[in-house]
């Protein structure tokens, strides 16, 4: 399908996204024509069965992938036009992400981990701004940690931190309290949503957990790559 | 504030370094550096050493010498640039001693001759001998053993030179420069030059050689030799330590390959491992980079902050690595002080920056191919671990890299063929190690059946790496085939090319034996026991043209041709082939070509002028004029000690022109007393001796051995460092499965059994192959390139794949322990 003109008002915008791999059975649709708007301050939900094509479509959203066809929009700005490092310096300036497995780098503390994308972004006082996010996370006495010296929580909390101390528009969260147990990730669910409404930033959520679907504004169900709400 | 590439470059490289991910690869570049900085310093060294050595045949560093005296201007200009210099008058005349004469070659000498190595004298003909920096004092000569014999001279003994007289005050037993043009030497004096015009031997036409000699710093010597050539006038001939004695050149080529052969292994062992460290820490960084791509950082940071990291693992390896290399230089130098009298001049620093250069290149080359990769990592990867960099394309930088690579052993080895036969045998045996790891990884799944579950497990592990296992072979064949070629270049064809010498190679030349003295000599040698020998007939010619084409009208390239077509050669001729030269072009002549005007010319005389079989060489000998249609062309060992020539006729075609005779005898230190009796027995023969020369040569071999073992030393640390790159690259992989077998309820012991059961299979077979390639290597070397014949060493065998078992199979096993020894949650913990 051709993807229609992308609209420079939602910070995220999708057009008929489709992802298909080649497998020995021939062509396999993992994607199919998968369009959506986000709205600045937004909370969605992209639930699903597993298989269903959520990792897949936050990848597209994301600019972690590109799609066989269909576009992608961030703040306005079509993924399709550039190339890997655009797109790498659009996440940097406009993206933050939490993911299922908290992704830290093992061998950098907790304070080395946040400090980490302000870096890479050239963001003046790095470590008190990473200091800071940490303490609003509740790690501010661990910052010398290592990533294999906290608790399955407590890495989720510096993940939190390091999402969000660029202060970016648009947060990815990938299954983020998938990892955890159910106290635990309701703690981290809490933080999550509670820095996203303080920071007024945009929240997308890959789930399979209901009552974290719950809480956002809006539920995009996906079924075997399609969209069926 | 710096930029953010070298911030995350510094944390990196500090986390690296502390967990010890990247003391594999500094451990591969510190190797490569102190290998290649300590050989090249101490090749350096030891180049300078055997050249400075070689000077000795001249007694200078450069010799220039005329038939009419030289102009004062030289001195002066040499004493300016400040060299030193002396002054040999030579010329050969007749000693009186009351009613007795013989002939003799006078040397007359400034103060200060030799300007390199130094005059043995002794105290009494043929007595123990002792070096001396002085010269005769006026009034003073120094005589050859011989001349003492002949003219039954004791030492205070008054003898008559022209009109002076003088008195025999010591006996000559060796002069450094007595070696240049032996053939034309009759027994020696050596006088004092400011006796020389009491004697008033030196009248016009005399047959007189005027010799400036010239020694000094290297920078001085090479300028003021640019200076004599451009001003050189003719008639003056220029001597320097390349075109010194031909044996000894000959030597020092050997040795000098030698010393290559050994640096080359090392480059190429630690070449191996930095490829192999490096993929590791791509491999390593894979994750991280996604991560940070995925945070925004672009293909130019992440491929900065790799550079960054690895050059600066670079330079601190550069200066790990010269340090050490400088101070095992030293060390091999002061052990060697022991063995040799003299200090090694001092090695000069270009090694070291062949070094700098080496790594750097081997960085670009094999280091550049996975950090390309690793830039190109996806930043999908940290949503789907399956997602991986695309594959490597860098076919073309890879062959950059090696040929960049051969260009650097190239400066180091200075001989294409030299490198083209080893490249080509490493080539060759890495297809080998390639396809026989390949058939092992098809073969293991048969073993697997018959074996334990240790086994099973090791042999499965080889069969499921697949490509892995087969990089491991190579890698470990390799460097096992590098220090078994090592091995055996070093011991068996060191050993065959003293057996080719032998202990009892010909010591002493006998030269200007009339014709009518041919039989009664051979018969003479005979009855003392020192066997038959072959004598070669020797006429002196002067080449005139070749092909009808006048020889002045000739111009040649090289000093060598030059030097051919200006000096007069020594003609033989032989019925058959001399022992020690092989025929590379045309035909050896029959009885039917007795008499026909034909030449066999050796290789240099060929490749010197521009020869090849059918051409006309027309020569002018004694007068007379010759033709002769080049029949065939002979490859000449000239180190063997026998008589050989560049020129050869067949018999009967100058047999009417009979000159003098000449033949090569070994004499031990007991017979050499018996040399007394032979010149009084035959006066106008005169004996060289070139025991001394034989002394220089075998003491030449003996430094080259040295070097050679103690290169082996780094070669030996660089393969240590292979296999640990080797077992890195697959540690993390083995602390995987090691929790999901200790999970599954295997002992500790059972894991340990097979890794280790992996790595005693992966050294059998590398120990085997690099046991087939050595050999290869070595037969190739030794027959083509060294003409010796090589004999197979069953030991080899023995040694590669004992070696290969041993090593391998202990070093890996040891290594990967740890791994084993984790417990088995950590493993399942990382996330895979």
């Amino acid at each position: 399908m051709q993807a229609g003109p992308i609209d420079r008002i939602n910070v995220l915008e999708a057009r008929g996204l489709t992802k298909t791999v080649a497998s020995p059975e021939g062509s396999l649709t993992i994607l199919a024509d998968v369009s959506l708007q986000v709205r600045a301050g937004e909370t969605l939900a992209i639930v699903g069965e597993s298989g269903s094509g959520k990792s897949t479509l936050l990848s597209l959203l994301a600019g972690l992938d590109t799609p066989s066809s269909g576009r992608v929009a961030i703040a306005g700005i079509d993924l399709a036009e550039l190339d890997e490092d655009g797109r790498a310096a659009v996440r940097g300036r406009q993206v933050g992400f939490v993911f299922q497995s908290f992704h830290l780098i093992p061998s950098l503390t907790a304070l080395e981990n946040v400090m980490l994308p302000l870096e890479l972004a050239s963001r003046p006082q790095v470590r008190a701004s990473a200091a800071k996010a940490l303490a609003e996370v509740g790690l501010g006495p661990r910052l010398a940690h290592y990533p294999r010296q906290l608790s399955g929580g407590e890495q989720q909390r510096v993940a939190i931190a390091r999402a969000f101390v660029t202060r970016p528009p648009l947060l990815f969260a990938d299954e983020p309290t998938g990892n955890l147990d159910a106290v635990t990730g309701r703690r981290v669910a809490d933080l999550l949503f509670g820095l996203n409404r303080s920071a007024g930033s945009t929240l997308v959520l890959v789930t399979h957990d209901g009552a974290l679907a719950a809480r956002c504004d809006r539920i995009l169900q996906l079924d075997a790559g399609r969209t069926v709400a | 504030m710096s930029p953010p590439f070298l911030r995350f470059a510094a944390r990196n490289l500090r986390r690296d370094l502390r967990s010890g991910e990247s003391l594999v690869l500094l451990a591969a570049l510190i190797v490569a550096v102190a290998s290649s900085s300590a050989v090249g310093l101490f090749t350096s060294r030891i180049a300078q050493g055997v050249a400075r050595q070689a000077t000795q045949i001249l007694a200078a560093d450069l010799r220039l010498e005329s038939a009419d005296p030289l102009p004062r201007g030289y001195f002066a200009r040499a004493h300016a640039a400040g060299l030193r210099t002396a002054e040999e008058t030579s010329f050969p005349t007749a000693l009186f001693a009351g009613a007795r004469s013989q002939l003799a070659a006078v040397n007359a000498v400034t103060a200060g001759y030799p300007l390199r190595g130094s005059v043995r004298i002794a105290d009494v003909p043929y007595g123990p001998s002792r070096p001396t920096r002085a010269i005769p004092a006026r009034g003073e000569v120094w005589l050859d053993a011989r001349i003492a014999a002949q003219l039954h001279l004791e030492p205070g003994a008054r003898l008559h030179l022209g009109s002076a007289t003088l008195r025999f005050a010591r006996v000559l037993d060796y002069r450094p420069d007595q070696g240049a043009g032996f053939v034309s030497l009759a027994p020696a004096v050596l006088m004092n030059a400011q006796d020389l015009p009491a004697t008033g031997l030196i009248q016009p036409g005399s047959r007189v050689t005027y010799a400036g000699l010239f020694a000094g710093p290297a920078g001085a010597v090479a300028a003021f030799r640019a200076y004599l050539i451009a001003h050189q006038r003719p008639g003056e001939r220029l001597r320097d330590v390349g075109d010194s004695s031909r044996q000894l050149n000959s030597a020092i080529d050997r040795a000098g390959r030698f010393l290559s052969l050994a640096s080359l292994a090392s480059v190429l062992l630690a070449a191996v491992a930095v490829a192999m460290a490096t993929r590791r820490y791509a491999a390593r960084h894979v994750d991280a980079v996604a991560l940070m791509k995925c945070l925004g950082a672009s293909q130019r940071l992440v491929l900065s902050v790799a550079a960054v990291e690895l050059s600066a693992l670079a330079v601190a390896a550069v200066a790990a690595g010269a340090a050490l290399g400088f101070l095992g230089e030293s060390t091999i130098a002061w052990l060697l002080r022991g063995l040799i009298e003299r200090h090694l001049p001092a090695a000069s620093p270009l090694p070291v920056a062949v070094a700098f250069a080496t790594v750097f290149v081997m960085l670009a080359g094999f280091a550049l191919p996975p950090l390309l990769q690793l830039k190109s990592t996806p930043p999908l990867r940290v949503l789907r671990r399956t997602a991986e960099p695309p594959p490597l394309r860098q076919g073309l930088v890879y062959a950059l890299a090696i040929a960049a690579l051969f260009a650097i052993l190239w400066l180091m080895v200075r001989d294409p063929l030299l490198v083209a036969y080893l490249s080509a045998g490493v080539a060759g045996v890495g297809l080998a190690l390639a396809a026989a790891g390949y058939a092992l990884v098809r073969l293991t799944g048969r073993f697997r059946g018959a074996v334990g579950v240790a086994w099973r497990y090791g042999l499965a592990n080889v069969s499921r790496r697949g490509a892995a296992s087969v990089i491991q072979v190579v890698a470990f064949g390799l460097g096992l085939m590098v220090l078994l070629l090592l091995v055996v270049v070093r011991r068996d064809l060191l050993a065959d090319w003293r057996s080719s010498l032998g202990a009892h190679a010909p010591n002493n030349f006998l030269i200007n034996i009339r014709p009518e003295d041919v039989r009664p000599l051979r018969r003479y040698l005979r009855d003392r026991g020192i066997g038959a020998v072959r004598m070669y007939p020797m006429i002196r010619a002067r080449i005139t043209a070749i092909d009808s084409r006048p020889i002045a009208s000739l111009r040649f390239a090289s000093a060598r041709g030059r030097m051919f077509a200006e000096r007069e050669q020594n003609l033989t001729w032989s019925a058959g082939l001399m022992p020690d030269n092989r025929l590379v072009a045309g035909h050896w002549w029959t009885r039917a070509d007795y008499g026909k005007a034909l030449v066999s010319i050796s290789t240099e005389y060929r490749d010197a002028l521009q020869l090849q079989v059918g051409d006309e060489l027309s020569f002018d000998i004694a007068g007379e004029s010759l033709t002769a249609k080049v029949a065939s062309v002979r490859k000449v060992r000239w180190d063997s000690f026998r008589p050989n020539f560049f020129l050869v006729l067949p018999p009967r075609l100058l047999d009417h022109a009979a000159g003098t005779y000449m033949t090569s005898i070994y004499l031990n230190e007991r017979e050499r007393p018996q040399l007394t009796g032979l010149v009084r027995r035959f006066p106008t023969v005169s004996v060289f001796d070139v025991d001394a020369i034989l002394k220089q040569i075998r003491g030449i071999m003996d430094r080259a051995s040295l070097a050679v073992q103690y290169v082996f030393l780094f070669t030996l640390a660089a393969g240590v460092v292979v296999l640990l790159a080797a077992v890195q690259a697959t540690r993390d992989e083995r602390r995987y499965e090691s929790a999901i077998l200790r999970t599954l309820g295997a002992s500790r012991f059972t894991v340990l059994k097979g890794v280790a059961a992996e790595f005693i299979a992966l050294g059998f077979l590398s120990g085997l192959l690099a046991a087939s390639g050595a050999t290869a290597i070595g037969w190739l070397l030794a027959r083509r390139l060294f003409s010796l014949d090589y004999t197979p060493d069953p030991k080899v065998w023995l040694i590669g794949v004992a070696c290969g078992t041993v090593l391998v199979g202990a070093s890996g096993t040891l290594a990967a322990r740890r791994v084993v020894n984790a417990p088995p949650i950590e493993g399942l913990r990382e996330d895979r």
